[in-house]
C-alpha cells in the first residue's frame, strides 16, 4: 500500500511538472514525457513507449492528455490514469481561469490591445504554416483518395457550411469503406 | 442547463478531435463561436494566441477559459471534464484491445482517411481567423482592408517558411510589432 501510494505520488509530480512547463501543446509534451519516463525513470521500455504514443495519437483528443492517461494506466491502474489526467490539466486549468477573469480588463486596455492585435496577424501566419505543411505531406504521399477527401472536406466546411462532426463522420466512414474494397481486392487476388 | 451545455459542447469537442494539435480548433470554433455564440471570432482568436503562450493542449485551455466565462469556476470544472472524457473512456479500451489484438487494420484505414480531413478543416478555421485579421468585423472589402494586420502576416509567413523559428517567437514579435503600429 506504501509502495501503491509512492508510485502515484511520483505519477502525479512528474506529469504536473511537464505539463506546467511544456508550453506549445501535444508534440512538446510528448518527447519530454518519453525522456523523463523511458531514460530517467526506467518505468516503461522504448518499445513499449512507441506503442502506448501511437495509441494516444490515435485515440480522439489532445495527445498530452492521451498520452499521460495511457501511462498513468500501464503504471498504476484506472486510479494511476487518473492521477496523471490531474496532474496534466491542472497546470493549465488554473492559468486559464485566471487569465479569464482578468481578459476583458486587459484587452480593454489600449496597449494589451494593440498587442493582442498584431499576436493575431502572427497566429494566423502559425496556423497558415501548419496547413501548408501537413497538406504538403498529403500531397507528398501520392494518394488520390486522400488528395480528394482533403478537397472535399474543405469544401464542405467552409463554403457549404457543413456541421464538422458530419464531415468528421462521413470521411470515417470513406476510410471504413476503402477498407473493405481494399480486403476484397486483395481475397480475389 | 447551461452546464449540461458546456459539458455536451466540450464532450463533442474531445470526441471528434482527432489526430491531436490543432485538429481541435476547427470543432471549437464551430461549438464556442458558431453554434453557442460563447465568444466572437475576435476572442476566438485571442482565446487561440493566449493558447499558444500558455502551457497545455489548446483544448483544455479552450474549456476552461470558455467555461469560466460563461459559468464562473464549476463551468470551467464541467467544461473540462467532458472535454477529457472520451479520452479517458477511449484511450483506455484502447489500450486494453491493443494488448489482446495488437494491430487493427480497419482502424488504420480510418484514420488514414480521417487525416487529409483534419488538415482541411484546420484550413477552413484557419481562413475564418484570417480573414477576421485582415478585415475585422467588416464586410469583406478593400476599404476594410487592416494593411497592418497584412504587413505583418507576410513578415511572418516568410519568416516560418524560411528561418522556422519557434512559433511563440514570432507571435510574440509580431505582438510587438503591432503594437508599435497600432499606436504610433
Amino acid at each position: 500500500m506504501k509502495k501503491n501510494k509512492k508510485i502515484h505520488l511520483a505519477l502525479f509530480t512528474t506529469t504536473l511538472y511537464i505539463s506546467a512547463l511544456t508550453i506549445g501543446g501535444g508534440y512538446v509534451i510528448v518527447p519530454l514525457l518519453r525522456k523523463k519516463i523511458v531514460e530517467e525513470l526506467k518505468w516503461i521500455s522504448e518499445e513499449e513507449m512507441l506503442d502506448m504514443i501511437a495509441i494516444a495519437q490515435s485515440s480522439p483528443g489532445a495527445i498530452a492528455v492521451n498520452a499521460s492517461l495511457i501511462i498513468g494506466y500501464r503504471m498504476a491502474g484506472i486510479s494511476g490514469a487518473f492521477v496523471t489526467l490531474l496532474g496534466t490539466v491542472l497546470p493549465p486549468f488554473t492559468i486559464l481561469a485566471f487569465v479569464s477573469l482578468f481578459y476583458t480588463a486587459f484587452r480593454d486596455n489600449r496597449i494589451v490591445g494593440a498587442l493582442l492585435k498584431g499576436m493575431q496577424a502572427g497566429v494566423a501566419a502559425v496556423i497558415a504554416d501548419v496547413v501548408i505543411t501537413m497538406a504538403g505531406g498529403i500531397i507528398k504521399d501520392r494518394e488520390l483518395s486522400s488528395a480528394l477527401i482533403m478537397i472535399g472536406a474543405f469544401l464542405a466546411a467552409f463554403f457549404l457550411k457543413i456541421n464538422i462532426v458530419l464531415v468528421i463522420l462521413a470521411c470515417a466512414a470513406i476510410g471504413l469503406v476503402l477498407y473493405m474494397i481494399r480486403k476484397n481486392k486483395e481475397g480475389r487476388n | 442547463m447551461i452546464y449540461l451545455q458546456l459539458f455536451w459542447s466540450f464532450f463533442q469537442i474531445g470526441l471528434f478531435s482527432i489526430g491531436g494539435g490543432y485538429a481541435a480548433l476547427p470543432l471549437i470554433q464551430n461549438q464556442v463561436v458558431d453554434i453557442h455564440h460563447w465568444l466572437n471570432i475576435g476572442e476566438f482568436t485571442d482565446l487561440i494566441t493566449i493558447s499558444q503562450m500558455t502551457p497545455g493542449p489548446i483544448a483544455t485551455n479552450s474549456s476552461t477559459f470558455v467555461g469560466m466565462r460563461i459559468a464562473g469556476f464549476w463551468g470551467a470544472v464541467v467544461s473540462t471534464a467532458g472535454n477529457v472524457l472520451p479520452s479517458c473512456i477511449i484511450v483506455l479500451l484502447l489500450a486494453f484491445l491493443y494488448s489482446k489484438y495488437n494491430k487493427l487494420a480497419a482502424v488504420n484505414s480510418v484514420l488514414a482517411a480521417l487525416r487529409p480531413a483534419s488538415v482541411a478543416l484546420i484550413a477552413s478555421a484557419g481562413v475564418s481567423i484570417l480573414l477576421n485579421t485582415f478585415f475585422g468585423e467588416g464586410a469583406i472589402k478593400l476599404i476594410n482592408l487592416n494593411w497592418i494586420a497584412c504587413g505583418l502576416f507576410a513578415v511572418c509567413m516568410c519568416l516560418l517558411r524560411t528561418v522556422k523559428p519557434n512559433p511563440i517567437y514570432v507571435i510574440l514579435g509580431s505582438g510587438i510589432a503591432g503594437m508599435l503600429l497600432y499606436l504610433l
